[in-house]
């Protein structure tokens, strides 16, 4: 096959050569766009067409139809044009979109709707909103003589015993299961995981059987909605604290072992304050997930239309539970207050989410605080000490 | 080639002297003191467990007592009267859960898909963001919504149900001409609560399977779709699983939702689409536990009790899966 060639003689003009780019596919193909758009309209008209002749009517049945002829169509022209495998790809791709579609739409529903019917409720009256309690609830009280402030008061009480309690321990728990890999902690990390998905309304019962019935009358307060609101998140705040102490560096605890620390103090002072932005972060996730929770509440908290400030005595309100009195009562003014309710809990939630994720983002790693401060020198001091020696 | 090294004569250490050094050494008092607070948080969350269990089983035990064998063959379910029907409330609390879940599966994992492999790069973290924000949404807004929503438009739909494929026997309702309040709604409105769940975790999963097998795939000319289907798809099928049986004990356990939306009824029917027709155990407790009898209380511990004993067996399933599935990707 060897073939000689002679070498033409005259000399060609320079060849421009493209630069050696990298191809980019991020933009979609005009050949698409045209399918897509061509489907999408005939898939359309036809719909339109059989729906107008046969006298159907119906929304939602006229966009499934249209969805499966889109598909139909869209199908064939891929399939006579690319061939099969790019038929299945494109159909692949339609499904996926028109899936994902289907989960998001709810989901955004969900939040615009209670802010459009909520924000107004909370905006017609702004601060007494926050400020007044519900004692002068009637069927047709005007927004300006209720308020959820009874129930604000409730629940930042509540879930600030249930995060006092819980935090330490859970901490404490995660720590144990990262350091210690035997069958004790294998059992506890298998319960902690179960827990964390078991029914809302079983902390309830549970901490109304062994806390509030002892105590006959006095038994509803609001400690004993702060309990059952632990019950739901100490397997949150634990596992949440395992991962996070788990992506501590090895070698800093190896560090801090070599230079002859006792297992205690490193992993107080160099574990734990390594991992410290992420705990905040899984202590604000566990308060957003049980700020919210109804069910634990429903027999521990009581519901009081009235101020109490005390959690240790007598009835207690809360932001879910004054919700689902709301709901429950009729009354169409009460259904807008149980909207306004609902968005203050959403800001709640919202609000301790996005702090959770702005902190979080920050990098975790050790910092200036894990000095004692009597170990620390003044700038001059140290510049005295570090200084170079002159000879 | 050789060497010339000083002879330095036989090694002082075996060959093999490159074992590690035994450094467990007896621990400090500080140590075990702090070890002993450590497990001894643990053994609280381990108390905790075996507390709820031990007191919902002794305040149950009435009702078991009294009640026997007749949990599954009484007639009907009302406490008060020694009647213990609990098959109603199960198969309510079942049907809730299936329903949401085949429906929030499949629309889940093309969520999950989508925001791994096919949406615009910029916008995959907010749309992270925003799935697992609305995991922390309290159920009782999903409610709420539901009830002012979902349960009025879901009417439509439930009627064409009824009236042209109700060959089916649960596309029926109890009561004729009557579509809220029933165990498809509920079951409609927990979909939207299970869809940031499965989405989240297999989501994550599906991150884990390797890059460069997926970019092997595509390089090898296969379709984006193959690369999903036999790559991605393969490495993370236990993972989805485990997403979809905790998806499930979500949903069995899921309360307020119910209780908003639900009818009380506890008929033995396989009509799914209208009010009176099957219970909810969630549904039960909440709304007759406060101002119930002994017995009837009782009864309800029960019901809770086997409500928790079912989603832990589910939970504990599903992580298993989970569990399995990350270790195998390694």
């Amino acid at each position: 096959m060897t073939q000689t060639l002679e070498a033409p003689s005259a000399t060609l003009p320079p060849v421009e050569v493209p630069p050696d780019r990298p191809r980019r596919r991020r933009s979609v193909p005009r050949s698409t766009v045209i399918e897509l758009a061509g489907s999408a309209v005939a898939a359309t008209a036809l719909v339109w067409f059989v729906f107008t002749i046969a006298g159907i009517k119906g929304p939602l049945g006229e966009a499934l139809c249209m969805l499966v002829a889109f598909v139909a169509i869209y199908g064939v022209i891929c399939w006579q044009l690319y061939g099969v495998l790019a038929m299945k790809d494109r159909l692949a791709t339609v499904a996926i979109w028109s899936g994902a579609l289907a989960a998001f739409i709810p989901l955004v529903a969900v939040i615009v709707y209670v802010a459009f019917k909520g924000i107004s409720v909370v905006w017609a009256h702004f601060p007494h909103f926050f400020l007044a309690d519900m004692s002068g609830l009637t069927a047709n009280s005007p927004v300006t003589a209720v308020g959820a402030g009874a129930a604000i008061i409730g629940t930042i009480e509540q879930v600030g015993i249930a995060t006092v309690i819980t935090v330490p321990l859970g901490v404490l728990t995660a720590t144990y299961l990262v350091t210690n890999r035997n069958a004790f902690s294998k059992v506890v990390s298998m319960v902690v995981d179960a827990m964390t998905g078991s029914p809302a309304i079983i902390a309830g019962i549970f901490i109304y059987i062994i806390w509030v019935v002892p105590q006959k009358e006095n038994g509803q307060t609001g400690f004993a909605a702060a309990l059952s609101l632990s019950v739901m998140m100490l397997p949150i705040v634990t596992r949440a604290s395992e991962e996070v102490i788990a992506i501590v560096p090895g070698s800093l605890k190896e560090a801090a072992l070599a230079l002859g620390s006792p297992q205690w103090r490193s992993t107080l002072r160099v574990v734990l304050p390594t991992a410290r932005v992420g705990l905040v972060t899984a202590m604000i996730l566990g308060i957003a997930r049980v700020a919210g929770e109804t069910a634990p509440v429903l027999f521990t908290a009581g519901g009081n239309p009235h101020f109490n400030w005390n959690p240790f005595s007598g009835k207690q309100d809360d932001l879910p539970l004054l919700m689902k009195e709301l709901i429950f009562q009729s009354g169409k003014n009460i259904t807008r207050d149980a909207w306004g309710v609902a968005v203050v809990l959403v800001m709640v939630v919202v609000t301790l989410f996005i702090l959770a994720r702005l902190i979080g983002a920050k990098k975790p790693g050790p910092s200036g605080f894990t000095v004692p401060w009597r170990n620390r020198r003044s700038p001059e001091e140290a510049t005295e000490l570090f200084a170079p020696i002159e000879q | 080639m050789t060497l010339l090294a000083p002879d330095i004569g036989t090694p002082r250490f075996p060959a093999n002297d490159d074992v590690p050094i035994n450094l467990v050494r007896k621990p400090v008092r500080g140590d075990r003191v702090f070890n002993g607070l450590l497990a001894g948080s643990s053994a609280l969350v381990l108390f905790l467990l075996v507390g709820i269990v031990v007191f919902l089983f002794v305040h149950g035990w009435s009702a078991l007592h009294t009640g026997g064998l007749g949990l599954f063959t009484d007639k009907s379910w009302n406490p008060d009267a020694h009647l213990f029907d609990i098959w109603p409330l199960l198969a309510g609390t079942i049907a809730i859960a299936m329903i949401s879940v085949v429906l929030a599966a499949p629309i889940s994992i093309a969520l999950a898909l989508m925001i791994n492999e096919y949406a615009p790069r910029p916008l995959r973290p907010w749309m992270t963001g925003v799935v697992d924000l609305l995991a922390t949404v309290p159920s009782i807004v999903y409610g709420f919504w539901g009830l002012q929503l979902i349960s009025g438009l879901q009417a439509a739909p439930a009627r064409w149900l009824v009236d042209h494929v109700s060959f089916v026997p649960f596309f029926r309702t109890a009561t004729p001409g009557q579509f809220g309040a029933s165990i498809f709604a509920c079951g409609l409105i927990c979909t939207v609560t299970l869809i940031p769940i499965i989405t989240s975790i297999s989501r994550e999963v599906m991150a884990q399977a390797p890059r460069d097998v997926c970019e092997a795939a595509l390089g090898l000319g296969g379709t984006r779709w193959g690369m999903v289907t036999d790559v991605i798809l393969p490495f993370s099928r236990n993972g989805i699983i485990g997403a979809i049986l905790l998806a499930v004990g979500r949903g069995l356990g899921e309360t307020m939702i119910v209780v908003l939306v639900l009818s009380r009824a506890n008929h033995l029917t396989s009509a799914l689409l209208g009010p009176d027709g099957l219970g909810s155990i969630p549904f039960e407790i909440t709304t007759r536990f406060d101002a119930g009898s002994p017995m009837a209380k009782s009864a309800l511990v029960l019901l809770g009790l086997i409500l928790f004993l079912t989603t832990l067996v589910i939970n504990l399933v599903a992580r298993a899966v989970v569990t399995r599935s990350s270790e195998s990707v390694l």
